[in-house]
């Protein structure tokens, strides 16, 4: 394993980043899967940005692309069969898919971390868990075996596990559910990153546990200043932690907002669907309301919305043209700050 | 393994709870009559009494000895009415899964009565047993899994009529599983297709189709909706709810998701470490609950409603589910209550309806397995 070194040319001090610059950008990000069976594309032009001290949250059903998006940032894609034909990742400014590798390391890790969802699975399980949280130390920093696991010890106080200590040499499998959870996101925290990429985190748990984890998160987010991405299909987790939302559906991004406007008045027919369509605890209604049909498959995203077949509203229109996500704004012409809507009647859609 | 006396402990004291109407039938013909015979709207069809499994824990091997057990399952009592769906809800490892299998007779029960129409089930073997299965049918959680690849989905869907020839006879089977796949919303032409052709929500519709082939009286569910997203979720659940009105079904609904339980249970049990926390009707349960741990189990449930969430009091239990293999003394619940006290370590608290809610006409007046229960709203926002 290679030693990197401690002076690392990109990040600029985590407080100075108000010159404007968001702390990520995605711009026009294509990702394509070269199959037997023919060209996947899993991300047809996505755009968002986060800032420090923000979470942003992506909502979507499986195969909306929302996993493979972090997985391009991350630069964890296996390429082939990936690609990335067009589109840029801008990390303080700077396009990350034309690095060098080598710069790349350097901030994967350091600057950006993912949390996965499964942690049984992204554990090694032949290696004690304060091995593979001082790996980070080791690697990145090159500190010595001892000195890593103080600060592994450190870290496992910081996520909360109690008899950190005790435990350190403990494997993944001695852990429950929630604490393997922990040490993911001990081991994302262990540089001090500005951003953290977690891909469904709680997905795994119980709710009595998905609470704690997501409570830890949110507090080592305000305590770091860190930005977020939230990758999850759970609306309820979604209007608790985010400040803002971007809808996924086949590779594309189809509605965005700030989380009270996006549950209050959906400017997409699928995002209206899909919240009508989950129960709630503190309403019991009749008969759930159902988005007709499957997801598309992505060997065939229909012309035009790829929404189209599975919309209440679909006219002809929807079956040619492909909608742009466009500003939505109020009835008199008044912007509306932070929201977009990729569908032709996005009118119809929040006003009426 | 050491015998369970069934009068050593204390058992629930549940009113809810109707007595048993034992059918004492002496020949298999009696047994299979009581087991065909009609049961009225209402009326208790299954009758779970004290229920247990213990799956033991042996060490050495040659000379297996045990050295403990799991309690997987520790005395559960309940009824299923006729038509009615029952909610069962919990963490993973509290046994609701077991509690299915167990009435699947999957398992052996270790000590306790299942009682179908009468009948102990527990203790039913031959013809009756036959006929007993016939009409306690299951829908599992994975579509994925739980659907042999290798067989096409009349195969699946048909197989339970080799079994019990008398439900279809051989030339009427190719039909009758055409129009099971019709009720289910699937096309009757896809009969020879293959499972992998299939998306997860039509996966599952299949499981319910084989779930339907004998014409049950009750489904066991144990989490059928849990694999899906979220929009075909909704889907597969209108489908069941079609289903239970149009065949006059009754559900056992296994889920971890409070909020999916709520919308489909007439009634509602909360399990924790293998017994019976709290049950009630789901208007008892979720606006009223007196259990700590369904109040923090309700609480923790994200709403998909920002506004709600500023408001709303959130209760965040420590730790994790203590192990059922050396469960806590007492109270169960007792290591991550924050209202415990010495009597809850001392003391098991019985599913019974809370002493100062005895006799209130209130909401709150439903059994619920706790020395210090007490109503508290947690779902609403103040």
């Amino acid at each position: 394993m290679t030693t990197i070194e401690e002076v690392v040319p990109v990040p600029s001090p985590r407080d100075g980043g108000t010159d404007g610059t968001p702390l990520l950008e995605v711009r026009d990000l294509h990702v394509e899967f070269h199959t037997r069976e023919g060209v996947v594309k899993a991300v047809n032009g996505v755009n968002y940005s986060v800032n420090a001290g923000e979470t942003l949250a992506v909502l979507g059903e499986s195969g909306s692309g929302k996993s493979v998006t972090a997985q391009a940032i991350m630069g964890i894609l296996d390429m082939p069969p990936a690609k990335i034909p067009q589109g840029e990742i801008r990390f303080r400014g700077q396009d990350m898919l034309t690095m060098s590798g080598e710069d790349r390391r350097k901030i994967r890790g350091q600057r950006i971390a993912m949390i996965f969802q499964d942690a049984l699975s992204s554990l090694n399980p032949v290696l004690s868990v304060g091995y593979q949280l001082g790996e980070m130390f080791r690697v990145h920093q090159g500190l010595s075996k001892k000195e890593a696991k103080a600060k592994a010890i450190e870290l496992m106080d910081r996520v909360k596990i109690p008899a950190a200590a005790a435990r350190v040499n403990d494997y993944p499998h001695q852990f429950s559910g929630g604490m393997r959870q922990r040490i993911m996101i001990a081991m994302a925290l262990a540089l001090e990153p500005d951003l953290i990429i977690a891909d469904e985190p709680t997905t795994a748990l119980d709710v009595t546990v998905q609470a704690q984890v997501m409570d830890l998160l949110a507090e080592l987010q305000r305590e770091y200043n860190m930005g977020l991405i939230l990758i999850t299909h759970d609306l309820g987790v979604v209007a608790d932690v985010a400040d803002k939302i971007a809808v996924m559906y086949a590779g594309r991004i189809v509605e965005r907002a700030p989380v009270h406007e996006l549950y209050k008045r959906p400017a997409h027919p699928y995002t209206r669907g899909l919240l009508d369509s989950i129960p709630r605890l503190d309403q019991k209604g009749q008969e759930l309301y159902a988005i007709k049909g499957l997801p598309p498959n992505l060997l065939r995203v229909p012309s035009g919305c790829a929404f189209n077949p599975r919309c209440p509203k679909a006219q002809d229109v929807c079956r040619t043209q492909v909608p742009d996500l466009l500003p939505v704004t109020e009835q008199d012409g008044t912007e509306l700050v932070g929201r977009a809507s990729a569908c032709h009647f996005w009118k119809e859609t929040i006003h009426g | 393994m050491a015998e369970l006396s069934k009068t050593d402990e204390p058992q629930d004291a549940t009113p809810n709870v109707s007595e048993v109407d034992v059918v004492d039938a002496r020949t298999e013909e009696e047994a299979v009559h009581a087991i065909e015979a009609p049961v009225e709207r209402g009326e208790p069809i299954l009758q779970v009494r004290n229920l247990k499994k213990h799956f033991p824990l042996t060490q050495g091997i040659l000379f297996k000895r045990q050295i403990g057990a799991v309690k997987a399952v520790d005395g559960v009592s309940f009824d299923l009415h006729q038509g009615e769906t029952l909610g069962i809800v919990g963490e993973s490892g509290c046994g609701k899964s077991t509690v299915a299998k167990l009435l699947m007779n999957l398992e052996r029960a270790t000590a306790g009565e299942i009682f179908y129409k009468g009948q102990d089930i527990t203790k039913l073997s031959g013809r009756a047993l036959k006929a007993v299965r016939r009409n306690i049918q299951m829908v599992f959680q994975d579509p994925y899994t739980s659907l042999n690849p290798r067989m096409t989905v009349g195969d699946i869907i048909g197989e339970p009529f080799d079994i019990h020839p008398e439900v279809a006879p051989k030339g009427d089977r190719r039909r009758k599983v055409q129009e099971l796949l019709d009720v289910v919303g699937l096309n009757p032409e896809y009969i020879n297709r293959y499972p992998h052709q299939f998306s997860g929500g039509q996966r599952q519709r299949i499981g319910i189709a084989r779930g339907l082939a004998l014409n049950p009286e009750i489904i066991i569910c144990d989490e059928p909706v849990s694999a899906l997203d979220v929009s075909v979720q909704a889907q597969v659940i209108n489908l069941m709810e079609r289903l239970q009105d149009e065949f006059n079904l009754s559900y056992i609904f296994i889920a971890h998701d409070l909020s999916i339980v709520r919308h489909i249970s007439d009634r509602v049990g909360v399990m924790y470490l293998g017994k019976i926390a709290e049950i009630g009707s789901d208007e008892q349960i979720y606006d009223h609950p007196t259990h700590p741990y369904t109040q923090a189990l309700l609480s923790a449930v994200p709403v998909p409603d920002p506004e709600a969430r500023e408001d709303r009091e959130r209760i965040i239990l420590t730790g994790d589910v203590p192990s059922p293999a050396n469960p806590p003394s007492g109270c169960s619940f007792r290591t991550r209550c924050w209202k415990a006290q010495e009597r809850c370590a001392s003391e098991a608290p019985l599913l019974a309806i809370p002493e100062r809610f005895k006799g209130a006409d209130s909401p709150a007046a439903h059994e619920s397995a706790c020395h210090f229960a007490e109503e508290k709203d947690v779902v609403h926002a103040a």
